[in-house]
């Protein structure tokens, strides 16, 4: 079964299709890359597939459910439940330790549990950062707080936003191999990059242009 | 439970780890709320330290004699002035009215306890001084400038006495009293001296009394005294009660004014602050909505944030307030503040709920940040 399916979306600020008539499935375990270039639409899909926006037209099924038309709290809830979030800005809350990051998503999500949340970021590699704030942690070490606090209550769906912008080679490499593994576990994942290497790796990668859906390329 | 650890964990961490941040505020708070509890204490003791200023001016409650009696028994008037407390009693003077004679010339005579009268009505001023000795008197300004009599001059009075016998004694002139006001037509001499030459002892036509009390506590002493059938009728000396009420509410709206000024600038500076601080953390809000937040959520985060800001504030506020009082009362009056337990307490509750009122427009504002604003690269 399929865990996304956008049907006709589109997305329309005045003048400006940010995305048009986009028809694109996803399928459960699958991993895709989407890439375009800059103002290609890649922000305005992921936005929309993570129900933080609601396209103008058109409709969006996640995991079974059509999202198009629901109120924000109703967007909430979904997105609270389905998706794992991850930016290339890391958007870290500063003045919190890197566990209590990943603990604020259980406390959004239902309950927290340091334990947890320690076992989240000793996937990463960091159970020995735990408690440092995000000013003391590097760029990388950044990111992977932020991947063991989109994994931590299970979405269905990853969601990554240039994850690997900000970072440098061997940072990148971390982090792949990290979403590799979620793939091998079985996770849903969409990855916007700029970087070829890195679609590479995906199953699949949807090009936009002009918001609208150029071409889609298989990469097995 | 282990949420409601993470809720106060993270408003806490957001005041503690952002300090510099936070500290306008709170020291805004922190003084909103000295001033506050300073001027309120202030003025809720105000009453008690004029009150024995205000004494200065004189008696505020007199007892006449009881219905149509043209004198009143001293005896009856001690007994009355024990219902008044003796802390607040400051003093009490029977007067005696007479008339005598002196050089064929017939004037109001006064008799009264001076050790007294200094005590009802300390703002006499005398050339010379009081009567000591027996048959000294003491002149009214007028009656001197009229007889060119001066300290030290000799003369007889007579008068008729209370059983219809006349009466002569020889007196000496010991000061000359001024006051501006009926006190100079008046001659002053000893109730002791009075009641040897005129008989009658024990008696007068009026006592005043100086108590140091608002006018609620006069008001109801008089209609306590005034209730018993005790010889007497206690009155309240309007001209000087009222001035002191005036005097009093004056002051109060003052310090009502002050503290509502004090009041509405600690709510904008906390509101701006709390504003700056959401606008600040934008990214964070959206973070937390992408999260999952719901308003409910972010708006309790920042108010709680709000009420510990209040609440820090509002303690080390009640601190400064209550030695700024202490300070000002000391220097002012000459007398420590006298503060109630509970003051500290309501400046602290005051001051959270001043700030987390304040805190209602930038919350709303908060609560408008769209979520994803977080994967836009503002
Ligand atoms: N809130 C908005 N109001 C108006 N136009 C918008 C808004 N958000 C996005 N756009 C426009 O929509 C288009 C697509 O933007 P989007 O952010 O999706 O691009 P992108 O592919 O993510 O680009 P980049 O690689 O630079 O991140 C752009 O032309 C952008 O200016
Ligand atoms: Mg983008």
């Amino acid at each position: 079964m399929d865990i996304l399916k956008l049907a006709n979306v589109s997305k329309i600020y005045g003048s400006v299709k940010a995305l048009y008539e986009a028809n694109m499935s996803v399928a459960g375990g699958e991993w895709l890359a989407i890439m375009g270039p800059s103002g290609s639409g890649k922000t305005t899909m992921m936005n929309i597939i993570g129900c933080m926006d609601r396209p103008t037209s058109g409709s969006v099924l996640l995991d079974g459910t059509d999202v198009s038309g629901l109120s924000a709290p109703e967007l909430t809830h979904i997105r609270r439940d389905k998706i794992g979030l991850i930016f290339q800005q890391f958007h870290l809350i500063s003045y919190l330790t890197a566990v209590e990051n990943v603990m604020v998503a259980q406390y959004y999500h239902s309950m927290t549990d340091e334990g947890e949340a320690l076992r989240a970021l000793a996937r990463v590699g960091l159970e020995d950062r735990a408690g440092h704030l995000p000013r003391q942690l590097s760029g990388g070490e950044q990111q992977r707080v932020c991947i063991a606090r989109a994994l931590i209550n299970y979405p269905k769906l990853i969601l990554a936003d240039e994850p690997t912008g900000n970072l440098d080679e061997t940072n990148e490499g971390i982090v792949i191999d990290i979403f590799r593994r979620l793939h091998g576990e079985g996770s849903s994942i969409i990855v916007v990059t700029h970087d070829p290497e890195v679609a590479e790796v995906t199953d699949r990668t949807v090009f936009l242009e002009h918001g609208r859906i150029a071409k889609t390329v298989s990469n097995r | 439970m282990t949420n409601r650890r993470m809720y106060f964990k993270m408003i806490a961490s957001s005041i503690l780890r952002r300090k510099s941040r936070v500290t306008v505020a709170l020291l805004a708070v922190a003084l909103g709320a000295a001033v506050l509890l300073g001027l309120s204490a202030i003025s809720r003791d105000i009453p008690r330290q004029m009150g024995r200023e205000f004494r200065n001016y004189g008696a505020n409650m007199v007892f006449a004699p009881a219905g149509d009696n043209a004198k009143l028994e001293i005896r009856d008037a001690n007994r009355a002035a024990a219902a008044i407390p003796a802390d607040s009693l400051i003093g009490m003077t029977p007067y005696r009215y007479e008339t005598a004679r002196i050089n064929m010339q017939g004037y109001d005579i006064v008799g009264v306890d001076f050790a007294r009268a200094r005590k009802t009505s300390p703002f006499w001023r005398v050339d010379g001084k009081y009567p000591e000795a027996e048959n000294e008197i003491l002149l009214g300004a007028d009656i001197a400038d009229f007889t060119q009599l001066a300290p030290g001059a000799e003369m007889s009075m007579t008068g008729r006495a209370g059983d219809g016998s006349r009466y002569r004694g020889d007196m000496k002139v010991s000061g000359i009293v001024r006051t501006g006001g009926v006190e100079d037509g008046f001659i002053f001499l000893r109730l002791d001296d009075l009641e040897r030459l005129a008989g009658n002892p024990g008696t007068a036509d009026i006592v005043e009394l100086s108590v140091a009390a608002g006018t609620d506590e006069l008001n109801a002493l008089v209609s306590r005294i005034g209730g018993d059938a005790s010889g007497i009728t206690p009155k309240l000396v309007r001209r000087v009660t009222q001035s002191e009420t005036t005097a009093l509410s004056k002051l109060r709206s003052l310090i009502l004014l002050v503290s509502a000024v004090v009041l509405a600038l600690t709510m904008i500076c906390v509101a701006t602050t709390m504003m700056t601080v959401v606008m600040e953390r934008r990214k964070e809000i959206g973070l937390k909505k992408a999260l999952g937040a719901d308003n409910g959520g972010i708006s309790m985060e920042f108010i709680g944030e709000g009420v510990l800001l209040g609440a820090a504030g509002g303690a080390l506020g009640s601190v400064l307030g209550y030695f700024m009082s202490e300070a000002v009362s000391v220097n002012v009056f000459g007398r420590s503040i006298a503060m109630p337990w509970y003051f500290p307490a309501l400046a602290v509750l005051a001051s959270v709920a001043v700030t987390a009122v304040a805190c209602l427009p930038p919350v709303r504002r908060a609560t408008q940040v769209e979520p994803a604003l977080v994967l836009r690269g503002e």
